[in-house]
């Protein structure tokens, strides 16, 4: 009982936080920002929507299935963003203008 | 209540391939592609306990490999292909 309010209650704020996540991702006027906003829907809503079925898995083969794709998930969410940083900020020739010096009096 | 979350994955899902299609460099659509790839990860996830065949679970861990395999590939590509094209 316990843990199927537990369940429902992560499965909600997961599909929330994925909601959140696509409506910034949609939104927001920079490539780093929606890069955020992608973000968090990659560890809230991932981790909060994953642990949610698994509360509902009951200890069997699938909880391991989950607790797998959770893992790849962890570990190829964070090499992905950082490689389209990556790729993003190598391709403009100057990725931050200075600004102008500050005259001096 | 899986109802729910399979209804906000899908409304995000669909925000995504929006920002996919109006995206204005190539990196913001790599980044929307990637968005869809994840979430449909967590949809079949959702689907399979949905329908009650938890053997979908084995498609979801395969959807993720094949999905960060694919935006690395794209990404370097890029990389690569503006490589090439500087003049020498």
């Amino acid at each position: 009982m316990i843990v199927d309010v537990l369940s429902f209650v992560m499965l909600a704020l997961g599909g929330f936080f994925v909601f959140l996540g696509g409506l910034g991702a949609l939104r927001l006027p920079d490539l780093y920002t929606r890069m955020h906003a992608a973000s968090l829907t990659d560890s809230f809503g991932t981790i909060l929507t994953l642990g949610g079925i698994m509360l509902q898995s009951c200890w069997s083969l699938a909880t391991v299935k989950l607790l797998t794709i959770l893992f790849f998930l962890m570990m190829t969410g964070p090499t992905a963003s950082y490689a389209l940083a990556n790729a993003a900020l190598l391709s403009v020739d100057d990725p931050e203008p200075h600004p102008p010096p500050a005259t001096e009096t | 209540m899986y109802y729910a979350a399979t209804a906000a994955i899908l409304v995000t899902m669909a925000l995504a391939l929006a920002r996919a299609l109006l995206g204005p460099t190539v990196y913001d659509r790599v980044l929307a592609v990637n968005m869809f790839g994840t979430k449909t990860v967590l949809l079949v996830s959702i689907v399979a306990f949905l329908s009650g065949r938890p053997d979908f679970l084995d498609l979801a861990l395969a959807y993720a490999l094949i999905n960060f395999v694919g935006v690395l590939a794209v990404l370097e590509f890029f990389q690569k292909k503006r490589h090439y094209e500087r003049p020498r």
